[in-house]
C-alpha cells in the first residue's frame, strides 16, 4: 500500500462554471492502476466524480484519460509508473495529473464526446468490407501471409487514446485521424477488398487524409494496442504513390518522388530542388506542373526570397537547380547502386510481427519479410 | 583527459538551408576539445521520406553511413532530431534480425562496408552533451553565462518518440536535457505548450496550412510566456519555425518575431563566441533581441 494524490480535471456542465482542478488523496499497491485510484476517489469521497470504464483489463477502450499529459488508458497505467513520472516534474511530491482525453468536447469530468471526432471519422473510412461479387458460398479463402500486413491495424480498440493525442488534429480538427486511417489500412491491406484504389483515390486527395499527418509519432506512443497508427498512415501513403501512382491533389505523391529522386542523384537534400521538384517535377522528363501545384509554388515564393535575400538559399527554386553538390568521389554511384538493387524488390521487415528482440543468426522466415509482391497492387482478388 | 572523437554526420540542412548550424558546430566543437571526423561520403537518412516509399531502400542507405561511421572507429554523432529519428528507426529494424542484416550487407560489400551493431551507437549533439561530454564539464567551459536569457525549449518530435524506439527505457530523462543545458549554461527555461509538439514541417508541401499552423501557434505560445528565443536540436524544426515564421504570422493571424537558435548557436553564445561567428545574422526572425539581452549588464 502506498498513499498517492490525483490532480483531476473536472467539468459539470450543468453547473455553468467552466473546468476546475481537485485532487483526491488514495491509497492502494503500486501495481494497481490509476482507474483504480479514482474508483476509489469515487467511492471514497465523491460519487459524482464520471469516469468511463467496463472491462479494467484493457479490453474494451472505455478508459481513455490523459495521465500527466500522456493519452492512455487509465486501467493499464499502473499508479506507481505515474507517479514516478509525476516526479520527475519536481523531483518531489508532484500530483498525478489526470485530465479529460485531448481533441475531443468533455461531457463531465473524465468522460468525453468520442461522437464526432472519433465514430464519425470511423465511419468516414467505410470501415467494412467492399468485396466484388456475391459472398462464396462458404468462408473466403484467402493464403494467411496475405492478412499478416494487417494484423496490426486490427488489434485496434477504439479507444481513442490516438486521437486525443494527434497533433495534427490539434491544428485541423477535420484531419481524418489515426485510428480512422489506421481502420482504413485494415480494409485496404485486406486482400479479399475489391475497393482498394477507390479507397486510397479517397484517402489521398482528402485535404484532411494522409497527407494531412505531420508524422511526429504522437499516437504510436498513445496506443495501448502497438497498433502504430501513424505507421498504417505510411503504409496508405506507400500502397497510394508507389502501388497505385495517385497523383493526388496535396502533392503528396510528387513530394515523395521528387525527394527519392533527389537522393538518387545528389546524395544529401537539396531543399531548394525539393521545393521545385515536389511542385513542377523536371528532374526527369518534361516540366509539367499541374494547377495545384503552381498555386503551391506560388505560396512558397515570399519565403525562398526571403531565404534568397539573408543567404540561405544558394538559389531561387528553377532558376539554378543542380548546383547543390555531388557526393564525393565514387560515393554517389554507391548511392545509385543502392538505389537499384532496393527499388527493384524492396524487403519489408515488420518488427510487430517479427518481435524485436534479437534471435541471432535466424534466417529471415519467408513469411516475415514480406516481398514487394505481397505489397503490390495486385489484380481483384474478390473472392467472388 | 582523452578527448571525445566522434563520427560526425552533419545531415543536409545543415549544409543547404542553414549552413550557420555547421558552422557553429564546428567552432563549439573545437573550444570544447570535441574531435569531429566528418562523413562526407555518406548520404541523406531520408528523414522518413525515403522509409515511406521504400523500407529496403531507406534501410541500406541509413546501414552505410553506420558502416562509414564505424570505418572511423569512433562513435557517431548527428546534430538533426529528423536525422536522429529516421536514423533510430532503420536501426532498430537492421539490429532486430541477422538474417535481414545480412541481405542488407551484402548490398554494401560492393563499396566494402559492412555494418555491425555490436557496440554501434549513435546520438544527437544534445544527447552527446549531457550524456558523454557532461554537463558539469560544459558549466566550467562557460565565459558568458546566458543571464537573464528567456530560452524556450523545442525539441522536434524525432528525438521525443517513440520512445522505446529512441532509448527512454534506459535513459527516460533524454525529454528533459534541453532544460537542463539552458539552466548549465545560465539561461532562463521558459515553460510554454508546444516545447514537445510538432513544428510541422514534414507537411509543409502538402497541407500548408495545418503546417504553419503548428509553427505559429508554438511561437505564439512561447511569446506569450515571455521567451526572448527558442532553441532546437532540428533544423528542419529550424526551416518552419524561423523561415517560415513570417508566414507562419499570417496563419494565426497575429505578429511573431521570435529568435530561433541551433543548439550549437546557443552553447556557443554561453562559450563566449560572437553571434556573428555563429552566423545568427542569417536567420530570417531577427535575433537581435538576443544580442541586446546578453549585451545587457545581468541582473543584480
Ligand atoms: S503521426 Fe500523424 S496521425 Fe499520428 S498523432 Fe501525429 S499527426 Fe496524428
Ligand atoms: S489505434 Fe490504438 S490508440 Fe487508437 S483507438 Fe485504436 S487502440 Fe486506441
Ligand atoms: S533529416 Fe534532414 S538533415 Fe537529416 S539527412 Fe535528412 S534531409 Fe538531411
Ligand atoms: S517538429 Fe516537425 S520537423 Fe521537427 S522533428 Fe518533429 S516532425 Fe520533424
Ligand atoms: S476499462 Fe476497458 S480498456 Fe480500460
Amino acid at each position: 500500500m502506498a498513499a498517492y494524490t490525483l490532480k483531476v480535471r473536472r467539468f459539470q456542465p450543468e453547473s455553468g462554471d467552466g473546468p476546475y482542478w481537485e485532487t483526491f488523496d488514495v491509497e492502494l499497491d503500486p501495481t494497481l492502476s490509476v482507474l483504480d485510484g479514482l474508483l476509489q476517489a469515487k467511492d471514497r469521497d465523491d460519487g459524482s466524480l464520471a469516469v468511463r470504464c467496463s472491462c479494467r483489463a484493457a479490453i474494451c477502450g472505455s478508459c481513455g484519460v490523459k495521465i500527466n499529459g500522456q493519452s492512455a488508458l487509465a486501467c493499464k497505467t499502473q499508479i506507481g509508473e505515474a507517479k514516478e513520472i509525476a516526479n520527475r516534474r519536481d523531483g518531489g511530491s508532484e500530483p498525478i495529473v489526470v485530465e479529460p482525453m485531448g481533441n475531443m468536447p468533455v461531457i463531465k469530468d473524465l468522460v468525453t464526446d468520442m461522437e464526432s471526432t472519433h465514430w464519425t471519422k470511423i465511419r468516414r473510412v467505410t470501415p467494412w468490407l467492399l468485396p466484388e461479387g456475391d459472398p462464396p458460398e462458404r468462408e473466403y479463402i484467402v493464403p494467411p501471409e496475405s492478412m499478416i500486413d494487417i494484423t496490426q491495424s486490427m488489434a485496434c480498440i477504439q479507444c481513442g487514446a490516438c486521437v486525443s493525442s494527434c497533433l495534427s488534429m490539434e491544428a485541423d480538427p477535420d484531419f481524418i485521424g489515426p485510428a480512422a486511417l489506421a481502420k482504413a489500412y485494415r480494409f485496404v491491406g485486406d486482400p479479399r477488398d475489391a475497393e482498394t484504389e477507390e479507397r486510397l483515390h479517397d484517402l489521398a486527395n482528402d485535404p484532411h487524409g494522409i497527407y494531412d499527418c505531420t508524422h511526429c509519432f504522437s499516437c504510436i506512443d498513445a496506443c495501448p494496442k502497438g497498433v502504430a497508427p501513424m505507421d498504417q498512415i505510411m503504409r496508405l501513403r506507400r500502397k497510394a504513390t508507389a502501388g497505385y501512382e495517385i497523383d493526388d491533389h496535396n502533392n503528396g505523391m510528387r513530394h515523395e518522388h521528387a525527394f527519392v529522386k533527389i537522393i538518387e542523384s545528389k546524395g544529401t537534400l537539396d531543399e531548394s530542388l525539393l521545393l521545385q521538384e515536389s511542385f513542377a517535377p523536371g528532374l526527369k522528363g518534361k516540366l509539367a506542373p499541374r494547377p495545384g501545384a503552381i498555386k503551391g509554388l506560388i505560396e512558397s515564393i515570399p519565403t525562398a526570397i526571403r531565404g534568397l535575400r539573408s543567404g540561405k538559399m544558394r538559389s531561387l527554386p528553377k532558376l539554378i537547380p543542380g548546383i547543390h553538390p555531388k557526393l564525393p568521389g565514387d560515393a554517389q554511384d554507391n548511392v545509385r547502386r543502392i538505389y537499384a538493387h532496393a527499388e527493384d524488390h524492396s524487403v519489408e521487415l515488420n518488427l510487430y510481427i517479427r518481435g524485436e528482440e534479437a534471435e541471432e543468426d535466424a534466417p529471415v522466415p519467408e513469411a516475415e519479410a514480406v516481398p514487394a509482391a505481397a505489397i503490390e497492387p495486385e489484380p481483384d482478388e474478390g473472392g467472388g | 583527459m582523452a578527448g571525445l572523437k566522434l563520427a560526425y554526420w552533419p545531415g543536409c540542412v545543415s549544409r543547404g538551408f542553414t549552413t550557420e548550424l555547421h558552422g557553429s558546430m564546428a567552432l563549439v566543437a573545437e573550444r570544447l576539445g570535441i574531435e569531429l571526423v566528418e562523413l562526407d561520403r555518406a548520404n541523406c537518412s531520408g528523414a522518413g521520406v525515403i522509409a515511406e516509399h521504400n523500407q529496403e531502400l531507406a534501410d541500406t542507405l541509413n546501414a552505410r553511413t553506420f558502416a562509414l561511421a564505424q570505418q572511423t572507429g569512433a562513435p557517431m554523432m548527428n546534430i538533426c532530431s529528423t536525422c536522429q529519428g529516421a536514423q533510430s528507426e532503420c536501426q532498430q529494424r537492421l539490429d532486430a534480425d541477422s538474417g535481414y542484416r545480412a541481405h542488407i550487407n551484402e548490398t554494401l560489400a560492393a563499396e566494402g562496408l559492412s555494418y555491425d551493431p555490436d557496440g554501434f551507437s549513435n546520438k544527437n549533439f544534445l544527447w552527446v552533451l549531457v550524456e558523454d561530454y557532461g554537463l558539469d564539464k560544459l558549466k566550467a567551459e562557460v565565459k558568458r553565462p546566458l543571464e537573464g536569457l528567456k530560452v524556450g525549449p523545442f525539441y522536434g518530435c524525432y528525438i521525443l518518440r517513440p520512445k522505446h524506439r529512441l532509448g527512454y527505457d534506459e535513459r527516460p530523462d533524454r525529454d528533459l536535457y534541453l532544460e537542463q543545458l539552458i539552466e548549465a549554461l545560465g539561461g532562463e527555461v521558459v515553460e510554454y505548450d508546444g516545447a514537445r509538439k510538432c513544428c510541422g514541417f514534414p507537411i509543409i508541401t502538402m497541407a500548408r496550412e495545418v503546417s504553419l499552423r503548428q509553427a505559429g501557434t508554438h511561437v505564439g505560445d512561447a511569446l506569450d510566456a515571455g521567451a526572448d528565443c527558442l532553441v532546437t536540436p532540428c533544423p528542419l524544426c529550424h526551416l518552419n519555425l524561423d523561415m517560415q515564421q513570417p508566414e507562419a504570422a499570417k496563419i494565426v493571424n497575429r505578429d511573431l518575431e521570435l529568435a530561433v537558435l541551433h543548439l550549437p548557436q546557443l552553447v556557443g553564445l554561453a562559450l563566449g563566441f560572437e553571434p556573428k561567428q555563429l552566423g545568427m545574422g542569417r536567420h530570417i526572425a531577427s535575433t537581435e533581441w538576443v544580442q541586446e539581452r546578453l549585451a545587457a549588464p545581468a541582473p543584480a
